[in-house]
């Protein structure tokens, strides 16, 4: 058995994908376009204008832009694709693996080492795929004392919050999944869901680890939410609306951190914290309770609560974005409108030879690009500010963690407030503040 | 949740008994497939976060090398000899080729004297680079798991020059070393010497300033000088406690009383300065290696031949070195045989496991890996 890698050829690689498309290709058309053919025998086609529409005349006209563009658009504002595409799911998964991809290249760069190297070719790119597919392909083994129906909704449940707090997040004007007043609340309340999905999922399992660790983390969990929920009180106060999208809109000016930095280190440290990272990640410590409330779940079950706790830390960084860096605020890129003779004639760039017409996006407004560039790039910065301190610091220990939650970021989270309060009531910011 | 902690000195019930006396309290195994564990089981009941009984259970990796050693002769029994603690395993065969030596009366030349030192101080740094790596994974400190494993290559590509193996060596034998060192190796040794305790100093701005890190291990495991003189504890753990013992100092062999050093001695006797104790003995062995490599003569035999299966006497001979872990010694009876009659190896790694009830005991369970790796105990060689 070698544990070398054979040997890459590029040759072999594209001799086997075009012997895949020319088997497909002699296939399709030896069985499929008969069938195709004996069914159409049988169907009646519309006749528009005198013409007949058979299904190729209708794809023909599909692949014109000016026929397309518009079903594609509208089909963008449908539900279905906010949820599961943009700004929902798909998106936060893909931010999710490129987070993942950057956090293992950027601890290994830390810690004198490689990282993952081998899979895809290319500096391990396809590495969180191949590591898909291994737990995709592991047999899902459940302890014989668990309480089954329960033990398998809470890896489910875990990544479907996750899904939730994701949902609220707004990541450009106009585009966010549930936009609804009481943005902020809801934050909270879904963030009050994780502790119980994990006391659930730790109970269920009917071991010794998975319960410490499931204790472990509702004590951690319920002691950080206090200072997580106070933190941004201050916020609330200033912008007098719990409306995430009214709160990014009142940053168009400056981002609320310039006026409480101390409302933001708390709600960072309290993040942290509520994403089990290190050096708060004592419901996983590995040397003192196995992993924690994870012990028991294998398989696709991890990855699930895996794929969760990503999303959740893109959710916990975008809301950092949105509430104290002013979200998808940012200057223009290109001229937020153009003129409209530049609309109608373009740009002449050499007289009578070459004219360019500025448009919008294809399929997004300027101002949705623009903001969704700013959006990312924030989000990317605050998760790599979270990633870091994995490479720097150990674990903590749980009494130390409680007193600092306690003790000390109630306290700081109270001088946020008061410092909103006095910015409220000296007249600085607020409905007839100078600001 | 409050309330109930057990003081050091309440006598506990053993066993599955105190289970029946209170429902609070939870039996856990950490070890043998906990990865919080080596190569051995700790039991501990825990009410709680407090852990109120704490039995270390080791025996899995017996090999019987002390029966093993009767059936070979002096020569043969090297190799094998330095298995319970492959990565220091120059010091292990240290008091065993000391001890031969006294027994056959063989008189080491003076370069093979020094060259035995220098391997000695660099296979002592391969095995705390070890250690350390683990004690900062038991804290979930990566980073300095990966540092000191990256670090460690320095030592074990010195250690592979001059014997031909990277862990085990078995490089000591009878009579001096089994080879002369090769050319220019002093140049070589010299230079990764330096930059290996550059690198050492590193370790103290990730690792050992660490707030969190010395909010975490300070004043937890507290041992005092008495306990630690007390349960016979030896090594890092002893002069983390404030006994300046070290047999290199007391009890000098080979060339070490010609060579310039101090011991380290720390008075916390906590966690933390126990961990500390080994990262300053190694910045103390680059000094020693540095000294050694001026000082050692330039040519000369290294090696004593011996006649094949060579025969001790009717005598017996207790010889110790400071390994990597604390005093290590061996009792070597001889009865007219090419074979040792019986021979006992006295572990460090024991010696120290023996304070671990007495510290564990009161601890939070957070308390477990660090107070259990900073003894310095490796499990292989305890079992032998």
């Amino acid at each position: 058995m070698s544990v070398i890698a054979p040997k890459f050829r590029l040759g072999y690689l594209i001799k086997g994908i075009t012997d895949n498309i020319f088997w497909i290709i002699v296939i399709l058309t030896l069985v499929g376009i008969p069938v195709v053919q004996i069914v159409l025998i049988y169907i009646d086609f519309p006749i528009i204008d005198g013409e007949i529409w058979n299904p190729f005349r209708v794809l023909d006209a599909m692949t014109h832009p000016e026929r397309a563009l518009p079903l594609v658009k509208s089909f963008m504002q449908t539900d279905f694709f906010k949820v599961a595409a943009f700004p929902g799911f798909g998106f936060a998964a893909a931010i999710a693996g490129g987070v993942i991809f950057v956090e293992r290249k950027l601890l290994a760069k830390l810690q004198l080492r490689v990282g993952p190297f081998y899979c895809g070719k290319v500096e391990g790119l396809l590495q969180l795929v191949g590591d898909g597919l291994k737990l995709l392909s592991k047999e899902i083994i459940i302890p014989a004392k668990a309480d089954k129906p329960l033990f398998w909704a809470a890896p489910v449940l875990f990544a479907a919050t996750a899904g939730a707090f994701v949902a609220l997040i707004p990541v450009a004007p106009g585009w966010v999944v549930a936009d609804i007043d009481l943005g902020l609340l809801a934050v909270f309340a879904v963030i009050g869901f994780f502790p119980i999905i994990t006391i659930v999922s730790a109970w269920s399992a009917n071991s010794k680890f998975p319960f410490i660790g499931g204790i472990r983390a509702l004590y951690q969990m319920v002691s950080f939410e206090i200072p997580l929920i106070l933190s941004l009180l201050g916020i609330v106060m200033l912008t007098g609306t719990l409306n995430l999208m009214e709160i990014v809109e009142s940053q168009a000016n400056f981002p609320w951190i310039i006026f409480m930095p101390i409302g933001a280190i708390v709600f960072f440290i309290t993040i942290l914290a509520e994403l089990e990272r290190i050096p708060f990640d004592l419901p996983e410590a590995e040397s003192e309770i196995v992993a924690g409330w994870l012990t028991e779940f294998s398989g696709m079950m991890y990855g699930l609560v895996q794929l969760g706790s990503y999303l959740k830390l893109y959710a916990f960084a975008a809301l950092f974005v949105v509430l104290f860096l002013g979200g998808w605020n940012g200057p223009w890129f290109y001229p937020m409108e153009p003129i409209a003779e530049v609309i109608t004639d373009g740009v002449v760039l050499v007289p009578d030879a070459l004219t360019l017409e500025i448009e919008g996006g294809l399929l997004f407004s300027q101002e949705m690009l623009n903001g969704l560039i700013w959006f990312v790039i924030k989000t990317v910065g605050v998760i790599l500010v979270i990633l870091i301190p994995r490479g720097v610091f150990p674990r903590i220990r749980i009494d130390l963690l409680l007193q600092i939650g306690w003790y000390k970021l109630i306290v700081l989270a109270f001088i946020n407030i008061f410092i909103a309060l006095a910015l409220v009531y000296g007249g600085i910011i607020g409905p007839e503040g100078i600001l | 949740m409050s309330g109930q902690v057990y003081p050091k000195d309440t006598k506990v019930l053993p066993g599955l008994q105190l289970e029946k006396v209170d429902d609070r309290i939870m039996t856990l195994n950490v070890g043998p497939q906990h990865p919080g564990s080596g190569h051995m089981r700790i039991i501990i009941k825990v009410d709680g976060d407090y852990i109120v009984h704490c039995d270390p259970d080791p025996g899995y990796v017996h090999r019987g090398e002390e029966k093993m050693a009767e059936y070979r002769n002096y020569i043969t029994n090297i190799p094998h000899l330095e298995r319970p603690v492959i990565h220091d395993s120059c010091n292990i065969l240290y008091p065993y080729c000391l001890g031969v030596e006294e027994l056959l009366g063989i008189e080491v030349s003076e370069r093979a004297k020094y060259i035995r030192v220098i391997a000695a101080e660099l296979n002592r740094c391969v095995y705390i680079q070890y250690w350390l790596a683990i004690y900062g994974i038991f804290l979930g400190h990566s980073t300095m798991f990966m540092w000191p494993v990256g670090d460690r290559e320095l030592m074990i590509d010195l250690l592979d020059k001059m014997t031909g193996a990277r862990v085990t060596h078995a490089y000591f034998v009878p009579g001096g070393v089994r080879n002369d060192v090769p050319a220019n190796f002093e140049d070589v040794c010299l230079r990764q010497v330096n930059y290996f305790e550059k690198r050492l100093k590193e370790y103290a701005d990730v690792f050992y300033d660490n707030p969190i890190l010395i909010s975490r291990t300070k004043d937890t495991g507290v041992l005092s000088r008495e306990d630690a003189i007390k349960l016979g504890t030896t090594g890092s753990v002893l002069r983390a406690s404030g006994v300046d013992f070290d047999i290199r100092k007391k009890e000098p062999y080979d060339v070490y009383e010609e060579l310039d050093f101090q011991t380290n001695v720390l008075k916390e006797g906590d966690s933390y300065a126990r961990s500390k104790i080994p990262w300053l003995d190694m910045l103390e062995s680059c000094r020693i290696i540095r000294d050694a490599l001026q000082k050692m003569p330039k040519s000369g035999s290294v090696r004593v031949k011996l006649k094949p299966k060579p025969k001790a006497g009717d005598t017996e001979v207790y010889r110790r070195v400071e390994s990597g872990r604390g005093s290590l010694g061996m009792h070597i009876v001889s009865r007219n045989n090419p074979q040792p009659y019986r021979l006992k190896i006295s572990v460090p790694s024991f010696r120290n496991l023996i304070a671990m009830p007495h510290l564990l005991t009161g601890e939070k369970l957070g308390n477990l890996p660090p107070v259990y790796w900073s003894l310095n105990y490796w499990p292989v060689e305890a079992d032998r």
